[in-house]
């Protein structure tokens, strides 16, 4: 990145005003409305998190920059200016108390978009050097290692090992003309092993061909959780050079929420052009090899199972309904929480939250909306298909001494996958 | 010499013209310099469609989300009562039925007028009752600028003054009437270029939010 300076922050906020920017703007009637959809509100109290007001810098330079008003008061000096102060004291609101979760662009009678704006307000914050630190480290550690926690090949090649030597399943990489070519979280590949080793079961059983990628093997993007259209361009980019050099036909997206965002649905546009492949979320591939006969499930649970929906998929994904039906594959006794499929509330760790330590007591409190909601179901056990909210919910429920287990979606499929004779290690 | 009367001529004649250049051309002007913004094209590819998300978001952002409503139902609450009041007393009540009957050459039926004047009381109540939830509500006043107590006021004149003229409350009757149409006036003049504007961008906002989330698969 170069040099941060408030011009430079300055241009990056007009670079992302847009109409739809402009149309959002102009229909806010302080309403207050979005305050309720956010979970930084609702368990805070604090009016300063009201969605709305988050984005008082992008809107300044809106108002004083694209109206007719806002021109000729600042013919006149009577307009506010965007200052380096005011960044430094947005910095909090507009990353520590922000998820991107969606939840306040589903609820504003006005219909703002409210988490558009905010991932765009955030291009300025980074141009301007006012992006949180530990997300700042992140994003820099992706982009030199290759993963924002650091994991390098050799570390995802030595767990590679290790799976094949407990579970006897082969693990390709590299391996080109294979039809899915599939990514990882770096929390997958550190904390959740389980969930490769789930895959390569359910690959070998429905008879699909695979392959993991040396220079792609991360799906995170940080770049569009810290807000710079650079860093996440560079990081799709090798995504899309592995995808080309393995001559894939589909991309599998891990369970993970930011990462299926940036691949699927930002992805071609930071590159400027469409893919040569399919983008899907391991949860819509699951889905489609069980309507196509190719994988079966057995022995269902009984106990009751609730689904976090990770916001990433429904909100702004629109991976709704094959949650259920796998979940369904795996249990008989599904309950849905209160507000759940595009009404869920968020964990309070995505968008960079979780790699933020300024945000950390802030995610917290704001977790009590979570816990509560799982407390309701009664359940006895936890599912998500993304391995950041089941960091901070395993993180949450401790902090408030909750015991509820929480495991990945499929791993629970392969857990009871029908697995043919000739198809058994 | 009848002060009042020329007051209201000329509020009735050359000012409600000016009042009526500076709308229309300030909402042409505002929606142009939305839409002249234009937005990037979209390489991703589609799982939905745009238009018909779009336009269903248009329709179902007026019904709150239950929970939503729950945790604050009197923004909702005075939001409807007040805008329905306003519209009935604005396009119901017979003599701006005959003013646009006059000016343009059709009408409509109205509604009896001790109904529109009942709707124009809780109109004005309503909107006493928002000032006062917006004095009183942490959330709103953080949010809340001068421009939305501009807003508030243009848009409680025009309400007040049409209830004390339809009653004869002030005399002579041309002032109260000249009064009224005045505030309409000031209405219109920074309709375009206040938070009023609300009332057309709304459906475009409301539209790129069921469009941009329907092409991702989900109805927003």
């Amino acid at each position: 990145m170069s040099e941060a300076t408030l011009e430079r922050g300055l241009n990056a906020f007009r670079e992302q005003i847009d109409a739809p920017v402009a149309a959002f703007f102009s229909s806010c009637v302080s309403c207050g409305m979005c305050a309720e959809a956010c979970l930084f509100y609702t368990e805070t109290g604090d009016p300063k998190y009201t969605p709305i007001r988050k984005l008082e810098p992008l809107r300044r330079v809106w108002e004083q920059e694209y109206t007719i008003v806002g021109k000729i008061k600042s013919l006149f000096g009577l307009n506010q200016p965007v200052t380096d102060e005011l960044l430094e004291e947005w910095q909090e609101l507009l990353y520590d108390s922000c998820t991107m979760c969606a939840r306040c662009s589903m609820v504003c009678p006005v219909g703002n978009d409210i988490a558009y704006m905010v991932r765009k307000a955030r291009e300025g914050m980074v141009a301007s050097g006012n992006a949180p630190e530990g997300v700042k480290g992140a994003s820099m550690r992706a982009v030199k290692i290759g993963s924002p926690m650091g994991v390098t090949l050799k570390a995802v090649k030595a767990q590679i090992r290790h799976i094949e030597a407990d579970s006897g399943y082969q693990i390709p990489m590299d391996e080109e003309g294979a039809e899915y070519m599939v990514m990882l979280s770096s929390m997958e590949i550190m904390n959740f092993p389980e969930y490769l080793e789930a895959l390569a079961k359910i690959f070998k059983q429905a008879g699909a061909t695979w392959t993991l990628c040396s220079t792609a093997f991360e799906a995170t993007n940080s770049g569009i959780q810290i807000g710079s259209s650079d860093i996440a361009r560079e990081l799709v980019q090798r995504i899309v050079d592995g995808a080309e050099r393995l001559k894939v036909k589909v991309v599998v997206s891990p369970e993970c929420g930011h990462a299926y965002t940036a691949i699927r649905w930002e992805g071609p546009n930071l590159i400027g052009k469409p893919f040569s492949f399919k983008v899907v979320h391991i949860l819509e591939l699951l889905e489609e090899f069980r309507v196509a006969g190719r994988i079966k499930t057995e022995g269902l649970e009984t106990d009751s199972m609730t689904f976090h929906d990770p916001c990433s998929l429904v909100r702004k994904g629109g991976v709704i309904e094959q949650p259920r039906n796998l979940m369904n594959m795996v249990t008989t006794n599904f309950v849905e929480m209160t507000d759940h499929g595009k009404w869920n509330w968020c964990c309070g760790g995505g968008g960079g939250v979780s790699s933020n330590e300024d945000a950390e007591e802030l995610r917290i409190k704001a977790f009590k909306r979570k816990k509560e909601q799982i407390e309701e179901t009664g359940a006895d056990v936890l599912v998500t298909a993304c391995a950041n909210c089941r960091l901070v919910i395993e993180e949450g429920l401790e902090e408030y001494k909750v015991e509820i287990p929480i495991t990945g979606l499929s791993e629970l499929v392969a857990e009871h996958l029908v697995v043919d004779e000739d198809k058994e290690q | 010499m009848n002060e009042p009367m020329e007051f209201l001529l000329w509020v009735r004649g050359p000012a409600f013209d000016i009042a009526a250049l500076i709308f229309i051309v300030g909402i042409i002007l505002r929606l142009f310099e939305i839409f002249s913004l234009g937005r990037k094209p979209n390489f991703s590819e589609p799982r939905g469609t745009e238009f018909g998300p779009g336009m269903k978001t248009i329709m179902n952002r007026s019904f709150p989300e239950s929970g939503t409503f729950k945790r604050q139902p009197l923004t909702v609450i005075v939001g409807y009562v007040f805008h329905i009041g306003l519209l009935i007393s604005l396009v119901l009540f017979v003599p701006h039925i005959e003013l646009f009957r006059e000016t343009f050459g059709f009408g409509w039926p109205g509604l009896p007028n001790p109904i529109v004047d009942a709707a124009a009381v809780i109109s004005i109540v309503a909107l006493l009752a928002a000032l006062w939830h917006r004095i009183t509500n942490p959330v709103m006043r953080v949010l809340t600028n001068h421009e939305d107590w501009l807003v508030w006021a243009l848009t409680f004149l025009p309400m007040l003054t049409g209830y004390l003229a339809y009653h004869r409350m002030i005399e002579p009757y041309p002032l109260v009437l000249g009064l009224h149409i005045l505030s309409v006036e000031a209405l219109m003049v920074f309709f375009p270029f206040t938070k009023l504007m609300h009332a057309f961008t709304l459906f475009i906002a409301r539209w790129y939010n069921g469009a941009m989330n329907g092409r991702r698969g989900v109805e927003s």
